[in-house]
């Protein structure tokens, strides 16, 4: 596409997100600020992760985009022709082809590769948001490594479910230093965070931040020694591959109380019919 | 003012892919502490390493102080950075960047380590080196799976700056067009 930049920013628009990007990556878990353009799309799209995708972006590079796992989904869909046309880039909807993922709100089931960059969108990128509006204290509470409102967020939801019922968005906390928001993965995605072979990246567009977890960086779900964090997912198997360890998506299929699960990570789960396993309700191939 | 020939030529022929690649580049050194890897396209005048050169206009622009420590502050190379990146030239305790061998850098401890509430507005080193090789000190923490080596030109120095994380800065290491990142969250140890 001769009528735009290469992957469609500026210049000086892509210097001030790599150097974002390159101090994220320097303190692991740290929300660096950053001056977010407007993109052709609106808020809530992904406008963060497509300045990161953006500033990542090199001609060899083979793109993948995923939306709750899937790759068939308008926000994929769309994000992934953008950069096909702009940066001119092969797309994939291959886990293991790709080089670069954009995801939102999923990691996909095939463990990621060096070599790898995978880049979240990102809602609201600070962890205690919702429990202290004001960015002057969440910024002192970083400062300070003042956690105790997330602990006692946690154990509210103990105190009135039991257990902890947060389900997605878990907290996590990166090399034992600053509290981080994971976006809103599905807990069940949580272990995968931590010692990855991948570079993972996270872009705010509305919220202006960028963050990093470094490959090979421990990342923790918080919890309590008698309430340990348990990876969730829904009790039952894949009932298109069979699939027993996937995290599943609930499809209402008829009006009689009729439903399915099915796997959320749509390449995980055609790559397994594709090698011959069938679910419940699956077709073999 | 007139400007020496060799200061306005060198740059990238192609700015948004050659940068794209070189960032690239720098964002898997950074990311894997103890990783060598090369750039290519930008010929800056001596003293300047290829890498560091990539280095400095694939990140620097008009909004980031450079300072020049030692024998990299000359006439040749100030026209340089001004003319391709139009980054203002700067004391040490100001710059966004610092470019020098290890001897000009020190003492390391002028140069800003970020603030408690933004960390992030630290310094970041380009030490040219005359030799970069994966052996020598031994290096662990996020990005390394489990120990990687680099010659490093000084332990304590990095030692101290790791103590002060989440605060320190982020150091390249250049030698010809070959570079390697040590962010501040690595641990360095003598072997």
């Amino acid at each position: 596409m001769e009528d735009y930049n290469f992957a469609y920013l500026d210049e000086q628009t892509k210097r001030m997100i790599r150097r974002a990007i390159l101090k994220g990556v320097a303190v692991p878990g740290y929300q660096v600020p950053f001056a977010s353009r407007e993109m052709p799309m609106p808020y809530g799209w992904g406008t963060g992760g497509v300045q990161v995708t953006a500033a990542c972006l090199v001609p060899e590079d083979v793109l993948k985009v995923i939306d709750q796992g899937a790759d068939d989904t308008t926000n994929a869909v769309s994000i992934r022709k953008f950069f096909s046309r702009t940066a001119g880039v092969a797309v994939t909807e291959a886990t293991t082809d790709a080089t670069v993922i954009q995801t939102r709100h999923r990691i996909p089931e095939t463990p990621l590769q060096e070599g790898q960059i995978l880049v979240y969108q990102v809602p609201i990128p600070e962890p205690l948001r919702f429990l202290e509006p004001r960015e002057t204290e969440t910024r002192k509470m970083h400062e300070l490594e003042e956690y105790g409102l997330m602990h006692v967020k946690l154990y509210e939801d103990i105190a009135r479910h039991g257990q902890i019922a947060t389900s997605y968005a878990y907290p996590v906390k990166v090399e034992g230093r600053y509290v981080m928001d994971p976006s809103p993965i599905p807990k069940f995605d949580n272990p995968k965070l931590s010692g990855s072979a991948a570079l993972q990246l996270f872009g705010a567009g509305r919220e202006q931040r960028i963050y990093a977890v470094p490959p090979y960086t421990q990342v923790v779900s918080l919890d309590f020694d008698d309430h340990p964090f348990v990876a969730s997912k829904a009790d039952h198997d894949c009932d298109l591959c069979g699939a027993g360890a996937s995290y599943l998506d609930e499809v209402i299929i008829d009006d009689a109380g009729g439903r399915m699960f099915v796997c959320s990570d749509t390449d995980f789960c055609a790559g397994r019919r594709a090698a011959g396993h069938v679910g419940r309700l699956g077709e073999a191939a | 003012m007139s400007l020496a020939p060799q200061a306005m030529t060198g740059g990238f022929a192609d700015a948004p892919v050659q940068s794209a690649r070189a960032f690239r580049a720098a964002l898997d050194a950074l990311s894997r502490p103890g990783r060598i890897v090369a750039v290519e396209g930008v010929q800056p005048p001596a003293p300047l390493s290829v890498a560091a050169g990539v280095l400095l206009l694939t990140l620097a622009d008009g909004t980031t102080p450079v300072h020049l420590a030692g024998a990299f502050d000359c006439a040749v190379l100030r026209d340089w950075i001004t003319f391709h990146c139009g980054a203002p030239l700067v004391g040490s305790d100001a710059a966004t960047f610092a470019v020098g061998d290890w001897s000009a850098l020190h003492p390391v401890g002028r140069f800003a380590i970020g603030r408690a509430d933004y960390p992030d507005r630290s310094a970041t080193l380009i030490v040219e080196l005359d030799h970069l090789t994966a052996a020598g000190a031994r290096l662990t923490g996020p990005g390394i799976a489990d120990v990687a080596h680099l010659s490093l030109p000084d332990i304590a120095a990095f030692q101290h700056n790791r103590a002060l994380f989440p605060l320190g800065f982020d150091t390249f290491l250049t030698c010809g067009d070959r570079l390697a990142g040590l962010p501040r969250s690595t641990r360095v140890e003598a072997v």
